[in-house]
């Protein structure tokens, strides 16, 4: 039961922040770069979340703001978690001397948290949004790999695996049918960490000028400008950080949800309600 | 773990440290091939990006040399692991130092900033973790629970603008940035505010993470045992089940510092700290390539170090490993 609550508050939190930045993809209240006559102005039925130190409405900054956020975490995860699936599932699948190369590649990959390694590729490519999308994916791959590897390593010798095989099943039809299907529980629950963790990064990265660049805003970029006016006005770094953390805590709801609500040995305990 | 590992018959202690220090080495040769790999063989042109696009030929020539680009790549990865080993990291061009010097003295902010936020977690995930664990279902457990979900979705760079506004720029109690050097002994001051920002969602993530693995314990029979012969449920959960519980709490601490030290990075640009993420900022902006390979080899070294230390702390806590 509260585990379910848990769910409903995560696709709520989730909504609260996804919602503003879909709607912005065809209505936005005010033009987000023009300047307008009130600096600083509180939140208030005309600018619901005040504006900042040029008189631009922070909503509408929010709402653009938060496309690249979404969109490189998007990329991120789904290429990051293809890969590393595939990764993760040769190497658990083959075994000996190519599983060792694999799952060695896997942990050098995780000794380069996204920040470092979109920084490295901010040195090369120049600080756009193609060096942090990049950098998220690879950051991506190894968790990715290490469930697939895990998966196909203990579930690629069980009985199920094997009756199949013994039914003249192919080798594509046993991973896909028998061994991914069996995975999809963490799986789905590494893409919706992944995803939050890729929006912080992505915001991080921001913040320090990397990714998305002016005169486009974006959330990590939003709330360095409003540190350096805080004395004259809070409002400018609160609602981007709202924003931010509500999407992620979101995701992580979800992917707790997910993960109980998938388990076997949970859904013995607990009658499934569907929402 | 890897196949290998997991598939060895009983190993000794030896072997273990032998295995694990063996694959470390490996994953740092990858390390370093990787930062290559993405400096000199991805798509993109560093020399290129470092001139700019309307740069004359000679100049363009001159920063091909300058970068070693004109070599064959192995040859190049073979002198730059050698390089790394002997300690010639190449010079930065921005500062025209050796890399080596700048990395190490931003190492000598980031480290302990990360150590401190590392501390600081502890401190406030055990005694929510134990509370929570030993009173399952009860409002500490709940509001524990709640705590944590909300504090591991909060961006740490944002806390540190929050803080700062707070505490430096309303209320003036703490410095608001800058680092006055070590032999300062208002220095830890300085990484007071930056290492409270990184803790926080940190402590969080652990206070969970002890909750969750004292509950595991809880429910073993030796607990159960131990209650029964009168044990009080303090007791129980701080000398018993705590123990047990280590592993897996050390596991997460390991993963933490490598997030710390990421975070730390993003944070020290906040309150201008003088350290790695701050050098890795200036790098970017001056294209200075030797210097951001220098950094980022350096931290991803420190990151695998970090995680082979935690593999051989099992050695210590758990006996079974050491006797098997």
């Amino acid at each position: 039961m509260k585990r379910h609550i848990g769910l409903g508050v995560g696709v709520l939190c989730l909504l609260v922040a996804l919602i503003p930045v879909l709607v912005g993809l065809v209505w936005l209240p005010y033009d987000p770069n023009l300047p307008g006559p009130q600096r600083f102005a509180p939140p208030s039925l005309h600018h619901l979340m005040g504006t900042d130190w040029f008189g631009r409405d922070t909503l509408a900054r929010i709402m653009i703001g938060g496309r690249a956020s979404f969109a490189v975490a998007l990329f991120a995860v789904s290429l990051g978690g293809l890969v590393g699936t595939l990764l993760g599932g040769f190497a658990g699948y083959v075994g000996g001397i190519a599983e060792e190369a694999a799952m060695r590649l896997a942990d050098a990959l995780l000794a380069f948290p996204a920040v470092l390694a979109a920084l490295l590729l901010g040195a090369v490519w120049g600080p756009g949004l193609a060096g942090v999308a990049t950098a998220l994916a690879l950051f991506n791959v190894p968790f990715f790999a290490r469930i697939a590897r895990a998966g196909f390593v203990s579930l690629k010798t069980r009985e199920f695996v094997a009756a199949a095989r013994a039914a003249g099943a192919g080798t594509w039809r046993i991973v896909l049918r028998h061994i991914l299907l069996n995975l999809a529980s963490p799986l789905l629950v590494q893409i919706t960490v992944g995803l939050g963790a890729a929006l912080l990064a992505e915001a991080s990265l921001s913040y320090l000028r990397l990714g998305v660049q002016p005169p486009l805003p974006a959330w990590g970029r939003m709330l360095r400008e409003a540190q350096d006016s805080f004395v004259l006005s809070p409002w400018p770094a609160v609602f981007p950080g709202v924003v931010l953390a509500l999407a992620v805590l979101g995701l992580n709801l979800i992917g707790d949800a997910i993960r109980d609500l998938l388990d076997p040995a949970f859904r013995r305990i607990t009658r499934l309600r569907p929402w | 773990m890897s196949g290998a590992e997991a598939a060895a018959p009983t190993g000794t202690m030896l072997d273990h440290l032998l295995r694990r220090g063996g694959a470390s080495a490996l994953t740092l040769v990858l390390v370093a091939f990787l930062v290559f790999l993405a400096i000199h063989i991805v798509p993109g042109d560093p020399a290129r990006v470092l001139v700019g696009t309307d740069a004359a030929p000679e100049e363009y020539e001159a920063a091909r040399e300058r970068l070693g680009l004109d070599i064959p790549w192995p040859t190049r990865f073979a002198r730059w692991l050698g390089g790394l080993v002997s300690g010639n990291w190449g010079d930065s061009f921005r500062y025209s130092r050796p890399a080596r010097d700048l990395v190490a003295r931003g190492l000598t902010i980031t480290v302990p900033l990360a150590s401190l936020s590392l501390l600081i977690s502890l401190l406030v995930a055990f005694p929510l973790g134990m509370a929570a664990a030993s009173r399952p279902g009860r409002w500490v457990d709940l509001g524990t629970v709640g705590l944590a979900q909300v504090g591991t979705a909060l961006p740490e760079f944002w806390l540190a603008i929050l803080l700062v506004g707070l505490f430096a720029v309303r209320l003036g109690v703490l410095p608001a940035g800058g680092f006055p050097g070590w032999e300062s002994p208002r220095a830890w001051l300085h990484l007071l505010l930056p290492a409270a920002a990184l803790a926080l969602p940190r402590a969080a993530y652990l206070a969970r993470m002890v909750r969750a693995s004292l509950a595991d314990v809880l429910r073993e029979d030796y607990v159960r045992t131990a209650r029964a012969k009168g044990v009080t449920a303090w007791r129980v959960v701080g000398v018993h089940a705590l123990r047990n519980a280590l592993i897996s709490v050390v596991t997460g601490a390991g993963l933490t510092f490598a997030r710390l030290l990421a975070g730390a990075m993003v944070v020290e640009n906040v309150f201008g700290l003088p350290g790695l993420g701050r050098l890795a900022v200036v790098a970017v902006e001056a294209r200075d390539l030797p210097l951001v390979a220098s950094l980022a080899t350096a931290v991803a070294a420190v990151i695998v170090l970090v995680s082979l230390t935690v593999d051989l702390s099992y050695l210590l806590l758990d006996p079974r490993i050491r006797h098997r």
